[in-house]
C-alpha cells in the first residue's frame, strides 16, 4: 500500500493528453485535460459523443491500447499511475478504482452465474477467504444494491435479470472491494427513466454510506444536477468549463455550456422546437488551432478561430473562453444563446 | 365437401403397436427431426457394435469360413470375399478401426487447434502471425494430398494415418477458435473483467473461452464424416491398415479388384456412407439447436 496522502485529492489529473492513431496519422483526442476529485466527492464529466470523456477515463484506468500515447500526470492517492506497471494497475483496478460501464446488458459474463462473478471479484483482491465468507459478502453486496431475494438471485444467470437489475449487479461487482473511486461511464444511458432514478439513488447511497468518490460521465445534465458537487464540461477533447454545480447551472460562462443548458427541454416553457446547437463537433481529423467550439458559437470573434483561449478563473468556475464575461452577463440576463 | 380436419387419419387402423408409438413420438417432436433421430440411433448402434461384436459375431473376421466369392445368402448375409472370409462380420469389425480413428483424430485436432487458436487470437501481434502462418502453410495444400504425403513418409499403418490426419486437421480448428476468441474479446464483459483486475490467463480461460465452444462442436460433428472418408481413402490406396485388417477402406480396395462380385465392397461402402450421413445430420441438428438463425426451419 502506498502512503496515504491525507490532504491531497484522491485522484488528480494534470495535463492529460491522449494521442490516437488514425488512418491519417496520429491525432490528439484529449488535450491537456485537468481534473481532480476528493474523497467522497461526486463530480460530473459532461460532453457529447466524441468529446473525449470516455477516452480520458480509460486513460486513467490504463485500459488504452499500447499504440495510444498517453501523457500528463495521473495521481491516485498521491501515487503517479500514468505509465505504471500492468501488475500495479491490476491491483488498483477492481480494488481501489472500479468502473461501471454503460451497457449492463453486455457487461456481465453470460455463461457464469452472477454469484460466481461477484465472488470472483472479491476473491481476486482477498485471497484466502472461505467459500462461506465469500458467499456472505456477495449476498450482502446484492442487498446493498437493493436486489430483492438475493439468495435466489445469487444462483441465476445474467439473462434472467432485467436491464435495471443487471446494472445493479454490475454496481455490486464494482463495489465488491470497497473501492475509493468509482468511475461510472454513462451508467444509466441504456435504462429507462424510472430505473435511472433508482440507479442514481443507489449511487448516492454508496457515497453517503461508504464514502465512495464517484466520477459520473454522462451527456445528461439532469443526472449531474441531481448528484454532482462539481462539473467538468468537455468539448472536442478539452475542458471548456469546470466549477461547482450551482455556478455552472446558474451562470454558465462558456457559450457551449450555455447552449447545452438551453437545449434541455423544459416543461415550464412550452416551445415548439427543441433548441439544438447548430453544426456538429469537429472531427478528430480537423481540429484546428483555435477554440474548438468557435464554428458553432454565436459569440465567436475572429480571434476565437486562431487562438486557443487560456483557462481563466471567473467566480467559482474555470473557463476556457475569450468571451466568458460576455456570456456570463448574457446568462445573468437569462437569455440563452 | 371440404373439411378443415383431415378425417382420414381416424379411419385408418393402426398397423401395429410399435408404429403407433413411433409416430406419436414424432408427432410430438416434429417429423423434421426424423433424420436426426435416425442418425443418433445409428451412431449409438455402431458404438455398441464396436464394443460388443467379438462376443456375438458368428465368425472370426480373418478366418476363412467357406467357399470364396459366395453371393449373399442366409449363411453369409453379405457373401464371402476373395479369400472366403465373411464380409458382414468383417464390416461389423470395421467399426473397431474406423470409430477410434475418428475419435482420436478429432479429439487431438480440436485440442491442438483450440489451444493454438486461443493463444493466437488472445495475444495477437507476433505470436498470432507466427502461429497462423504455420496454419496457413498447412491449409495451403489439398488436405487429401497432404495426408497422403505425410502417411506415405511415416510409413503405412493405422497410427500413422491418425497422425497424418491430425496434422491436416488441426489448422481448421485453430482458425475457428482464433476468430471466436477475437470476437468475444471485444465484448463488454471482457473489458469489465479487465477493469476488475482479472489476470490475462484467467481472462482467457474463464471469460472468453467458455463463449467460444459452440462452432467448434458443430464443426467437429460435421467433420466426423469427412475424417472417415479421408481415412478410408488413405487405406484404399494402401497407406493405412494392412491386410488382413478388416478396415473399411482396405476392404473396398479388395472389392475393387473383384469388381463383379459387388457384395465385397457393398458392406464397407454402405457403412462409410451411413456413418458420414449420420454425422452430417447430427451436425446440422446441433447447429440449428445452438444457432437458430442459421437454419431454415424455425
Amino acid at each position: 500500500m502506498p502512503p496515504e496522502s491525507v490532504n491531497g485529492p484522491l485522484l488528480d489529473v494534470r495535463g492529460l493528453t491522449v494521442v490516437v492513431p488514425t488512418r491519417r496519422g496520429p491525432r490528439e483526442a484529449v488535450s491537456n485535460v485537468d481534473f481532480s476529485i476528493n474523497r467522497g466527492e461526486v463530480i460530473g464529466v459532461v460532453g457529447e459523443s466524441g468529446s473525449g470523456k470516455s477516452l480520458s477515463m480509460q486513460a486513467v484506468m490504463g485500459l488504452l491500447p499500447r499504440n495510444f500515447q498517453v501523457t500528463g500526470s495521473i495521481r491516485f492517492n498521491g501515487e503517479e499511475i500514468c505509465g505504471s506497471s500492468e501488475r500495479r494497475m491490476r491491483a488498483l483496478r477492481g480494488g481501489r478504482i472500479a468502473m461501471v460501464f454503460q451497457d449492463a446488458m453486455t457487461a456481465l459474463n453470460p455463461v457464469q452465474t452472477i454469484g460466481a462473478q461477484i465472488v470472483e471479484m472479491i476473491q481476486l483482491h482477498n485471497a484466502g477467504l472461505s467459500a462461506g465468507e465469500l458467499r456472505d459478502r456477495a449476498l450482502s453486496l446484492l442487498k446493498a444494491v437493493a436486489i430483492p431475494d438475493p439468495e435466489r438471485r445469487f444462483a441465476q444467470y445474467p439473462h434472467e435479470f432485467s436491464g435495471g437489475m443487471r446494472q445493479r449487479v454490475v454496481i455490486a461487482i464494482a463495489i465488491a472491494n470497497d473501492p475509493d473511486l468509482l468511475i461510472a461511464d454513462e451508467p444509466t444511458t441504456a435504462l429507462d427513466v424510472t430505473i435511472q432514478a433508482q440507479i442514481m439513488e443507489i449511487f448516492s447511497r454508496l457515497r453517503s454510506e461508504r464514502g465512495i468518490a464517484i466520477i459520473l460521465i454522462t451527456h445528461d445534465l439532469g443526472l449531474v444536477a441531481g448528484m454532482a458537487d462539481r462539473v467538468h464540461v468537455l468539448y472536442a477533447g478539452r475542458v471548456v468549463e469546470s466549477g461547482p454545480i450551482e455556478s455552472i447551472f446558474r451562470e454558465p460562462h462558456h457559450p457551449y455550456t450555455a447552449s447545452l443548458l438551453a437545449a434541455v427541454p423544459s416543461i415550464d416553457h412550452v416551445s415548439e422546437r427543441l433548441k439544438a446547437i447548430p453544426g456538429t463537433p469537429p472531427s478528430l481529423a480537423d481540429r484546428a488551432s483555435g477554440c474548438g467550439f468557435a464554428p458553432r458559437c454565436a459569440l465567436a470573434l475572429p480571434l476565437c478561430a486562431t487562438l486557443e483561449p487560456p483557462v481563466s478563473r471567473f467566480g467559482a468556475s474555470n473557463v476556457a473562453c475569450h468571451r466568458a464575461e460576455d456570456q456570463a452577463s448574457l446568462s445573468r440576463m437569462g437569455a440563452p444563446t | 365437401m371440404i373439411s378443415f380436419f383431415p378425417a382420414s387419419r381416424a379411419l385408418v387402423p393402426p398397423r401395429s403397436r410399435v408404429s403407433v408409438g413411433v409416430s406419436r413420438f414424432f408427432r410430438r417432436i416434429g417429423w423434421e427431426h426424423l433424420p436426426t433421430v435416425f442418425a443418433a440411433v445409428l451412431i449409438i448402434a455402431l458404438i455398441v457394435i464396436a464394443v460388443t461384436v467379438p462376443w456375438w459375431a458368428p465368425y472370426d473376421p480373418v478366418a476363412i469360413v467357406g467357399r470364396r466369392l459366395q453371393a449373399p445368402s442366409w449363411q453369409h448375409w453379405l457373401g464371402t470375399d476373395a479369400l472366403g472370409r465373411d464380409v458382414m462380420v468383417r464390416t461389423l469389425y470395421g467399426t473397431r478401426y474406423s470409430l477410434p480413428i475418428v475419435a482420436a483424430v478429432l479429439l487431438a485436432a480440436v485440442v491442438i487447434g483450440v489451444f493454438v487458436g486461443a493463444v493466437a487470437g488472445f495475444l495477437g501481434g507476433f505470436v498470432d502471425n507466427a502461429l497462423m502462418r504455420v496454419a496457413d502453410v498447412t491449409l495451403a495444400f489439398p488436405p487429401v494430398l497432404l495426408a497422403m504425403a505425410i502417411a506415405a513418409s511415416l510409413g503405412p499403418g493405422l497410427v500413422n494415418t491418425a497422425l497424418a490426419l491430425i496434422i491436416v486437421w488441426w489448422p481448421i480448428y485453430a482458425r475457428l477458435m482464433r476468430a471466436q476468441v477475437m470476437s468475444v474479446n471485444k465484448l463488454d464483459h471482457v473489458d469489465a473483467a479487465i477493469v476488475g483486475g482479472v489476470r490475462p490467463a484467467r481472462l482467457l480461460l474463464k471469460h472468453i473461452m467458455p463463449l467460444c465452444w459452440s462452432p467448434i462442436f458443430v464443426n467437429a460433428t460435421m467433420d466426423v464424416g469427412q475424417v472417415i472418408l479421408v481415412a478410408a481413402g488413405l487405406s484404399f490406396i494402401g497407406l493405412s491398415a494392412q491386410p488382413p485388417t478388416p478396415e473399411w477402406g482396405q476392404m473396398i480396395s479388395e472389392g475393387a479388384s473383384n469388381f463383379y462380385f459387388w457384395w465385397i465392397a457393398f458392406g464397407p461402402g454402405m457403412a462409410i456412407f451411413l456413418v458420414s450421413l449420420s454425422a452430417n445430420f447430427l451436425g446440422d441438428a446441433l447447429r440449428d439447436f445452438i444457432d437458430p438463425h442459421s437454419g431454415h426451419a424455425a
